[in-house]
C-alpha cells in the first residue's frame, strides 16, 4: 500500500534531521564544496554578470532618451541587476554547471556501485554527499551572486560613461536615489534558495540514476531543465512573499 | 551464521528469486554458483541491507536483517566486508584513502587505523599503491583494493560479489589465492557469488546452485563434482540448452 503523504513527509524529515547530525560525514568536505561549486562558479556568473550591465545600461538609455532624464539609467540598472537578473541569470547558470556537477558525480557513482559501497561502510549517502553540496550551494550561491551584483552594476556604469552620454555622478546620483537595502537582501535571499533547489534537485537525480551511462545523461539533463524550473518558480514565490 | 529464508525477488514482471534457502555455517567459505542474470547477488544485498527482498528473510548469527534499525544494520555492516564485482572504489579518493574512510566509523587510534590500511595494502600485494588514485590502476588491481578495502574492517563476514569476473586466467588465479588467503590469515566466514566454476571448486568448502530462483544442489566440491543432477551436470559441463 503506497504510504500517504503525511507519512512520506515524516519519514523525509526525520531522515534529514538524521543526516544534518551526522556531521562526521559531512562537516570535513563542507569547505571543499564550497570552494567547488562557489568559488569555481564565480567567472561564468562575472561573464554573465559583464555583459547584464552593458546590455541594461544600452536598453534603458535606448528607452529612456527624450522621455525621462538619464541619470535613472543608474537606477534601472541597479534595481534590475541586484533584484533580478543578478539572481536569476547566476542561478540559471549554476543550474547549469552546479546542478549538471552534482547529477553527474551522483548518478556515476551511484551505477558504479560507489553509494552501495558507502551504505555498507556505514555511511549514509544522504549525509556524505548530498548535505555537504546542498549546504555549500545555499551558501555559496548567494556570494556568487553578490559578485555578480557588483560587476554587473559596475559593468552599467562603465558602459554609461563610455558609451552613452552620462557622467559618473549622473549614473551614481540614479544609482543611490532609489536604492534600499532591501534590492540586496531580496537578491541575495533568492540566490540561496536558488542553491538549495539546485543542488537538490541535482542530488536526488543522481542518486536516482540508473543504467548506465545513458541513465546519469537522462538524469543529468533532467536536473539541469527541473534546477531553472524551480528558479523561475522561487522567483516568483519570493517577489509574491517578499515585494 | 548467515541463513537465507525463502527470500523472493522480482525485477518488474521477472522472478529472479523464487524462494531461496541456504545456510552458511561460521567459518566455512560457501560458494553460490548460477548462471548470469539468475539474481545471485541478491541475497548478499540483502544481507547488508542495500536491497529487500520481496518475501522472506536473511539472518545474520539471529538478527533479521530486515528487522534492525538505523544504527543496528549499521553495527552490523561493520561486521561484514563487502567485495563489489567492479570494486566499487570512490575515484575521488586515493587507495589508502579508501580504506581510511572504510575505518573512520570504526574510531580508530590514527596510528592504528594506519598501521591497518598498510597490512592490508601488503596483504592485497600493494602495498606502494596508497597514494594513487583508483583511475591509476588496472581492473585486477582495483579489485585488490576493494579486497583491501573489506579486510581492513577485520570483519567476520566476507560477501564476494562476482570477484573473478572479467579477469584473464592469471588474475583469477591470484585472486583465488588472495581468498583462500584471507579466509587463512582472517578467519572469516565468506560467501562468494560467482559463475566460475574453476574458481568455485578452488575457494569454496560447499558449493550451492542457484537455479531457476531455488537452491538446485549444495555440497562440497566433490559431491557436487560428481552429482548426476542434469541441471548441475549441464552447468558443470557448459552444455547450451
Amino acid at each position: 500500500m503506497p504510504a500517504s503523504p503525511f507519512a512520506a513527509i515524516g519519514r523525509s524529515s526525520r531522515l534529514t534531521v538524521r543526516a544534518l547530525r551526522d556531521t562526521e560525514a559531512w562537516a570535513p568536505q563542507l569547505l571543499a564544496q564550497m570552494r567547488r561549486l562557489g568559488v569555481a562558479s564565480i567567472p561564468i556568473a562575472l561573464f554573465i554578470a559583464v555583459f547584464t550591465g552593458i546590455v541594461l545600461a544600452l536598453l534603458a538609455s535606448y528607452i529612456f532618451t527624450g522621455t525621462v532624464p538619464m541619470y535613472f539609467v543608474g537606477a534601472l540598472v541597479g534595481k534590475t541587476v541586484m533584484m533580478e537578473l543578478g539572481p536569476v541569470l547566476t542561478g540559471m547558470a549554476l543550474a547549469g554547471r552546479v546542478g549538471a556537477n552534482i547529477a553527474a558525480e551522483l548518478g556515476t557513482m551511484k551505477v558504479t556501485e560507489q553509494v552501495d559501497a558507502l551504505e555498507t561502510l556505514a555511511w549514509d549517502p544522504r549525509s556524505y554527499l548530498v548535505v555537504p553540496r546542498v549546504l555549500a550551494a545555499t551558501l555559496m550561491f548567494p556570494v556568487v551572486t553578490a559578485f555578480a551584483m557588483g560587476i554587473g552594476v559596475i559593468a552599467g556604469w562603465i558602459t554609461s560613461v563610455n558609451l552613452l552620454d552620462l557622467s559618473t555622478p549622473e549614473f551614481t546620483k540614479g544609482l543611490r536615489s532609489f536604492y534600499q537595502f532591501k534590492d540586496i537582501w531580496f537578491g541575495l535571499v533568492k540566490a540561496a534558495s536558488f542553491g538549495a533547489a539546485v543542488a537538490l534537485i541535482g542530488a536526488r537525480r543522481g542518486l536516482a540514476t540508473g543504467g548506465g551511462a545513458a541513465g546519469v545523461g537522462r538524469e543529468t539533463t533532467r536536473a539541469v531543465a527541473e534546477g531553472c524550473m524551480a528558479i523561475l518558480v522561487l522567483d516568483a514565490f519570493w517577489a509574491l512573499v517578499l515585494l | 551464521m548467515i541463513r537465507l529464508d525463502d527470500l523472493h525477488k522480482a525485477f518488474g514482471p521477472r522472478e529472479v528469486l523464487r524462494g531461496v534457502a541456504l545456510e552458511v555455517p561460521e567459518g566455512s567459505s560457501t560458494v553460490l554458483l548460477g548462471r548470469s542474470g539468475s539474481g545471485k547477488s541478491v541475497p548478499l544485498k540483502r544481507t547488508v541491507g542495500l536491497m529487500r527482498p520481496d518475501q522472506g528473510a536473511v539472518w545474520v548469527d539471529n538478527r533479521e536483517v530486515a528487522a534492525l534499525d538505523h544504527d543496528e544494520l549499521n553495527l552490523l555492516r561493520r561486521e561484514i566486508g563487502y567485495v563489489f564485482q567492479f570494486a566499487a572504489l570512490f575515484d575521488s579518493l586515493t587507495c589508502a584513502g579508501n580504506l581510511r574512510l572504510a575505518l573512520q566509523r570504526q574510531r580508530l587510534d590514527p596510528d592504528e587505523a594506519e598501521r591497518r590500511i598498510a597490512e592490508a595494502l601488503a596483504m592485497v600485494g600493494l602495498a606502494e599503491a596508497g597514494e594513487r588514485h583508483p583511475a591509476e590502476l588496472s581492473g585486477g588491481m582495483r579489485k585488490r583494493i576493494g579486497i583491501a578495502r573489506a579486510v581492513v574492517l577485520r570483519p567476520r563476514y566476507i560477501l564476494w560479489d562476482e570477484p573473478t569476473t572479467g579477469l584473464d586466467p592469471v588474475t583469477t588465479a591470484t585472486m583465488d589465492q588472495m581468498m583462500l588467503r584471507v579466509r587463512e590469515e582472517l578467519g572469516v566466514t565468506s560467501v562468494i557469488v560467482t559463475h566460475d566454476l574453476g574458481s568455485a571448486f578452488k575457494v569454496g568448502d560447499r558449493v550451492a546452485l542457484l537455479h531457476e530462483g531455488r537452491v538446485r544442489a549444495t555440497g562440497t566440491p566433490a559431491e557436487i563434482r560428481a552429482s548426476d543432477d542434469p541441471v548441475v551436470r549441464q552447468f558443470i559441463e557448459g552444455r547450451p540448452e
